[in-house]
């Protein structure tokens, strides 16, 4: 196990690179001995060019990589001690569950007694002692993946274990039992562990510290609870949270923020100046008032546990979550922010203070 | 479900009636001839087993047999793991991706008989460029003319310039169907290159290498053109496979009856062994 | 415009894939077929579009037997959830072909094609191949084709299942106005019992290669006919226990009971198979959530507005959901309220008893 520090990280794929090449720009960030960390972004955000430097199979055009205080960045991948679980998994089709989850270790000329305690112990952590004898092509692709993940942890020297979202071929309903099983795996091997995804419920449910990516740079870097109570960017809460945060256009005047010509309360005081000033308020917080912000129902979706509401406010979108009677599609509602969960952001970043409770 | 396909076997007729005329028929005939004694002027009287029991004990049927196999196994002997090394060794992405498939593809596209007279002028001593060079360059004897070994050497490195291509470029393709993935995290086990062959790019390449094997045993065996251009089955009988001796007995000697019941031997030594092998390599897939 | 089968079943050699179907599709709003893979979605999706040949039983599309018809007439799109597009032609062409198909003059398809690519937010990339494009652009130049074609059945089988998460969001948002008014029988399946929500409409519950339930969406969530049905229709998947009714007391094993009320107080005494939704087991107690259940903490998540909690209690595990952030730690045990009112009750044979 070990600390990861990049330093100074800058990856482009065209030599003699522009500014606007980089599909990695700039990144400086310390990853702790020992954690759960997700890498979350949407497609060509940069997440996959990190992993692929962490892992050693892209060299970096500058900058260097640490696992603890030793400098990796010229390593082979072999060299490093990591472990990587692909999108597809990746077995080895003419061995059997016990020769794939030992092949790591033969190549390493562990002795046999060492490959065996240690190959018992991930099948069993796995589920999958009952197939230590089946061939690795006969089993169903959530199993395979499992494999994959199991040579990836039976290493006992491994610094880190990488995930490239791994659950990509997995059914939905399976989904949600290896997402659990990693987590489980995660507290009970205590190996730093890295998590790249699109999928905001996978990194907010196995990370411990969850690192946003948009456009090659690093938006935000937080807790799953800091992400979604309070994004630093508008990016971030859009991208987290399903539907993601509203975000409405608003006008700067006399200290206060507007909306349709309406004053806005906000969580605190402006401490930021900027050009492009934008409020954002997520669903959860929005609710049906008897007066104050007036909209017009668009759209109403009853998802079982809330009500999804969409509504129209001047020419601009705002969703609601509510609970209780639905609205009909049609109506004039009134909309009332929480004030507290109300923010505002300039040229795409937060720029208020929540303020301190007495 | 029936009513429906009635037209499939509309399209599927023409096929029906080409493979008719094509092998159906041409193969009763044979069976019809084998089975009788004929003496010209479209006379034939019946003959039974016969035919069939005097080639399977004859002494010239077992020789030339027993060089077809001979050959067969030299061939693929080499060209398997030549064609798979040549494959491996293969640029992946790039330049010289189409220069080397055109390169790979030349040999197969000349026609066979050309083949066999290229290597006949390629290899006489004085005349061809190679024999001269062994003969008079380097002093080693080497006539394929006169030396049964010279001939076989000869015939054997011809079908390796002319064949393993087709074993390239079928191992080639199952080779870039791998994922980048499986590379990477064999380079992550800790794999050595032997390994990764071993269990990545063989297992991968098992469909296309059947194939390949399959079609290069059917065609080694069944060959006929190259060797007869080149050597005539010569010097003496050293080189007549059984594809000669078919010919040689058939339209040489006209001995239609033999000649039959050789085809139908020969037919099925080949479905058998094919047969046998085929089943034997997709034997595990379905366990 | 209407789509009814009528007891449709599929085999393929001696397995049957479809068994028995009869359902109605109608238009005006999307018909949801959800089931996991391997259910037999895409294999009724295949029948109905005339891909594959039914067995047995008939297939009715706007009053007339299309059973026997084969799928060029039966004027229907289908969009794949694999981009399918023709690589070598640009997007305006790929979204033309079906019209080209037809016969169509040039000016009606320029007109048809334009209007299509505007509401999918093509029309910058009209002149592009799609390897040129993103995922969600490739999909949606298959969901341009489909529309322009003004086909009388649409079939979307998973359509957004390989794009990216927010990706799938956005473009599930803009399917309703794609198809409103269009008066075509909208096909939708998937996987996800949330999206099923989403969208709305009727849903019809695969399972097995049955149609286990069908009905309007948020109905069938709430009273599921069978336990089939609600597990089907459930993700995270839904708690289950045997509960024992004596009186007017229902009793789960030893580890809580409570007094009945309502519908279930009227249930013959016995045993049954009880279910409650994750969302009706929360960690505060409230004036329904009432009944207390202890248990060890396995595995917690945390999705956006939402956390969940698995718990052991006694031989079974159990899910929690609440809105809001709560501090549970793995291992601990820690004390859940369960809603009574909220329990589907199933006889022994599986079926909804109250």
């Amino acid at each position: 196990m070990a600390k990861i520090t990049l330093s100074k990280l800058r990856h482009s794929y065209v030599p003699d690179p522009q500014p606007d090449d980089y599909a990695l720009k700039e990144i400086d960030h310390v990853w702790d001995d020992g954690g759960a960390y997700a890498l979350l972004g949407p497609s060509g955000c940069g997440k996959s060019t990190l992993l692929n430097i962490i892992s050693g199979l892209l060299q970096p055009s500058e900058g260097r990589i640490l696992f603890d205080e030793t400098d990796v960045t010229d390593l082979p991948p072999a060299k490093r001690n990591i472990a990587q679980v692909f999108q597809f998994p990746v077995i080895y089709d003419t061995m059997s569950v016990y020769d794939n989850l030992a092949f790591p270790l033969r190549n390493r000329g562990r002795p046999e007694d060492v490959v065996k305690a240690r190959v018992t112990a991930i099948a069993e952590m796995l589920e999958v002692t009952s197939m230590l004898k089946t061939r690795a092509a006969h089993l169903t692709p959530d199993n395979k993946q499992k494999i994959s993940m199991g040579r990836g942890l039976v290493r006992e020297d491994v610094n880190v274990v990488m995930f490239d979202e791994p659950l990509t071929v997995i059914d939905p309903h399976l989904k949600w039992k290896l997402r659990s099983k990693l987590k489980e795996l995660h507290q009970r091997v205590r190996a730093t562990m890295i998590y790249v995804t699109h999928d905001q419920t996978e990194a907010l449910t196995f990370a411990d510290q969850v690192v946003v990516m948009d456009l090659g740079v690093i938006v935000q870097i937080g807790t799953p609870v800091d992400l979604f109570e309070r994004p630093a960017h508008t990016f971030v809460g859009h991208f987290i949270g399903s539907p993601g945060m509203n975000v409405l256009p608003a006008e700067l005047r006399d200290g206060g923020a507007f909306f349709v010509g309406r004053p806005v309360p906000l969580e605190g005081r402006i401490v930021k100046t900027g050009t492009l000033a934008q409020i954002g308020v997520r669903p959860e917080y929005v609710s049906l008032a008897d007066q104050g912000l007036e909209a017009v129902v668009t759209k109403v979706a009853d998802l079982g546990r809330h009500i999804l509401v969409e509504t129209r406010a001047g020419d601009t979108k705002v969703a609601a979550i509510i609970q209780g009677d639905a609205p009909a599609k049609g109506e004039t509602v009134h909309l009332d922010f929480r004030r507290d969960q109300t923010r505002l952001y300039l040229d795409g970043w937060l720029a208020t203070e929540a303020e301190t409770r007495e | 479900m029936k009513t429906e396909n009635q037209k499939a076997w509309f399209f599927v007729l023409p096929v029906l009636i080409l493979v008719a005329f094509n092998a159906l028929v041409p193969l009763m005939t044979v069976v019809n001839y084998s089975v009788q004694e004929t003496f010209g002027n479209n006379q034939f009287f019946w003959e039974g087993l016969g035919w069939f029991e005097q080639i399977l004990r004859s002494e010239r049927f077992h020789a030339s047999l027993g060089r077809q196999f001979f050959f067969t196994f030299m061939i693929l002997i080499i060209e398997v793991p030549l064609g798979i090394a040549i494959a491996l060794a293969m640029p992946r992405r790039g330049f010289w991706v189409p220069v080397c498939l055109v390169l790979m593809a030349l040999p197969m596209l000349i026609p066979w008989n050309v083949v066999g007279s290229m290597w006949n002028i390629f290899t006489l001593p004085r005349i061809g460029l190679l024999g001269y060079f062994l003969n008079d360059v380097l002093g080693i004897h080497y006539d394929m003319t006169q030396q049964p070994v010279a001939a076989w050497i000869t015939i054997i490195v011809m079908d390796v310039w002319h064949w393993t291509s087709l074993v390239v470029l079928l191992c080639y393709a199952g080779l870039v169907s791998i994922p980048d993935a499986y590379y990477q995290a064999a380079k992550i086990d800790g794999a050595s290159n032997w390994k990764v062959f071993r269990y990545i790019q063989l297992p991968k390449m098992k469909t296309v290498l059947t194939i390949a094997i399959l079609l290069r045993f059917m065609d080694s065996f069944n060959i006929y053109t190259e060797p007869f251009v080149l050597t005539g089955g010569g010097p003496g009988n050293s080189t007549t496979l059984l594809s000669i001796d078919l010919v040689k007995i058939a339209l040489g000697q006209f001995d239609l009856g033999p000649a039959a019941a050789m085809s139908l031997i020969y037919f099925a030594i080949t479905l058998f062994v094919s047969w046998l092998f085929y089943t034997l390599m997709t034997k595990d897939d379905q366990e | 415009m209407t789509i009814e089968l009528h007891n449709v079943t599929k085999r393929v050699g001696a397995v049957t894939h479809i068994k028995a179907a009869t359902l109605t599709l109608e238009p005006g709003h999307f018909n949801v077929l959800l089931g996991e893979t391997g259910s037999g979605k895409t294999s009724l999706i295949k029948l109905m579009a005339g891909l594959d040949p039914v067995a047995s039983g008939r297939i009715v599309m706007n009053g007339r037997d299309v059973t026997k018809l084969n799928t060029q007439k039966r004027n229907i799109s289908l969009v794949h959830q694999f981009f399918v597009n023709y690589p070598h032609m640009t997007v305006f062409d790929n979204i033309a072909s079906p019209l080209r198909v037809a016969g169509m003059s040039k000016s009606e398809i320029e007109g048809r094609v334009e209007e299509a690519a505007r509401i999918l937010q093509l029309k910058p990339m009209l002149k592009r191949r799609p390897q040129e494009l993103s995922g969600g652009q490739q999909q949606r130049t298959a969901l341009a084709r489909a529309i322009v074609k003004e086909s009388q059945a649409v079939f979307l089988d998973e359509p957004l299942a390989n794009l990216d998460y927010k990706l799938r969001e956005e473009l599930r948002d803009q399917l309703p106005e794609l198809f409103a008014g269009r008066g075509a029988v909208v096909v939708y399946a998937t996987s996800e019992p949330e999206e099923a929500l989403l969208l709305g409409g009727k849903t019809t519950l695969m399972s097995d290669g049955k149609v286990v339930q069908f009905g309007p969406t948020a109905q069938i969530y709430r009273r599921p006919v069978s336990l089939e049905a609600a597990r089907v229709f459930s993700n995270p998947p839904i708690n289950t226990a045997t509960v024992v009714k004596r009186g007017g007391e229902a009793r789960l094993g030893d580890k809580a009971s409570w007094t009945l009320a309502g519908p279930h107080a009227a249930l013959t005494d016995g045993a049954y198979m009880m279910a409650v939704r994750p969302n009706h087991v929360v960690p505060a107690r409230s004036d329904r959530a009432v009944v207390p259940l202890t248990g060890t903490i396995l595995v917690t998540e945390l999705s956006g507005s939402e956390s969940s909690a698995h718990f052991k209690m006694g031989a079974d595990n159990w899910v929690s959901l609440s809105h809001g952030v709560h501090p549970y730690k793995v291992g601990d045990n820690h004390q859940f309220f369960l809603d009574p009112s909220q329990c589907l009750w199933f006889a022994p044979d599986g079926t909804l008893a109250a």
